[in-house]
């Protein structure tokens, strides 16, 4: 039942737009105590089917570019067989620090974010003053 | 003039390729070491590089990260072992939260929801590092 839970909460961030993941993974590690590689592989699979359904619905909307979209997964390719590669073989506390580092950032980023955004609309509000 | 052409042709093709190549490797390389968080970089970076708008960008970036997180998941699953019963259970609350979400985006978004999610992993990215 937790998992349907912490599935569900991540499910409504990722479908607002930002990255599941980031919620998914340290729920999964800190609260359920599952593995650091489990965890991420975790989130890979439940990713599948919900980007698939995602795609189709933007496919018939024309919102995918498809300009430059072959080089991406291209040269994306030789990147995700190398990065699981090092994070199946690398040790879970390492890549549990590098994971939160990475969420650091990603938190940092949605921050200033959110700053801006704050200022944006005080600005257009005393302008409407 | 014709070769001069040729070459500048090369070359403009040449710099986008590297641009577009050097994109892909990172986003691959970050979602594959950390099972997530591709989709964060590539969505700021088509609309920085490629000029993209935000809803194309968004699902642009579903387009590439689906094949990638495939084959990152594949190695996965040769690699370390896994319970099939919660990627089920986790995948079914998933499926169900993502078209609430997508219902609920309309009416929420703003300012505090950034600082919110930034305030979440911040608390989380701590809690992991000091463990």
């Amino acid at each position: 039942m937790i998992y349907i839970l912490v599935g569900l909460a991540s499910g409504i961030i990722s479908g607002m737009g930002i990255g599941g993941g980031a919620i998914l993974i340290p729920a999964l590690t800190i609260f359920l105590d599952i593995g650091q590689q489990k965890a991420q592989n975790i989130n890979l699979l439940y990713f599948l089917p919900t980007a698939l359904f995602a795609i189709f619905v933007h496919k018939k909307n024309g919102n995918i570019e498809k300009k430059g979209l072959p080089s991406l997964i291209l040269w994306g390719i030789p990147g995700a067989i190398t990065g699981a590669l090092i994070a199946v073989k690398i040790d879970a506390n390492y890549l549990r620090k590098g994971f939160a580092v990475f969420l650091l950032m990603m938190a940092a980023y949605e921050l200033t974010k959110g700053y801006k955004k704050w200022k944006e609309k005080k600005t257009t509000k005393e302008q409407m003053q | 003039m014709f070769v001069h052409k040729i070459i500048l042709f090369v070359q403009n093709s040449h710099m986008k390729n590297l641009k577009l190549a050097s994109i892909g490797l990172v986003v691959g390389l970050a979602n594959g070491l950390f099972g997530a968080g591709g989709g964060s970089l590539l969505v700021p970076a088509l609309q920085k590089f490629m000029k993209l708008e935000t809803k194309k960008s968004h699902a642009t970036t579903l387009a590439v990260i689906l094949p990638l997180s495939v084959i990152s998941a594949g190695i996965y699953i040769w690699g370390v072992d896994l319970e099939w019963k919660i990627v089920l259970l986790v995948s079914a609350g998933g499926i169900c939260g993502g078209v609430i979400g997508a219902k609920l985006l309309n009416k929420l978004a703003g300012w505090w929801l950034n600082i919110l999610f930034g305030a979440f992993l911040a608390a989380g990215a701590i809690r992991m590092l000091f463990s």
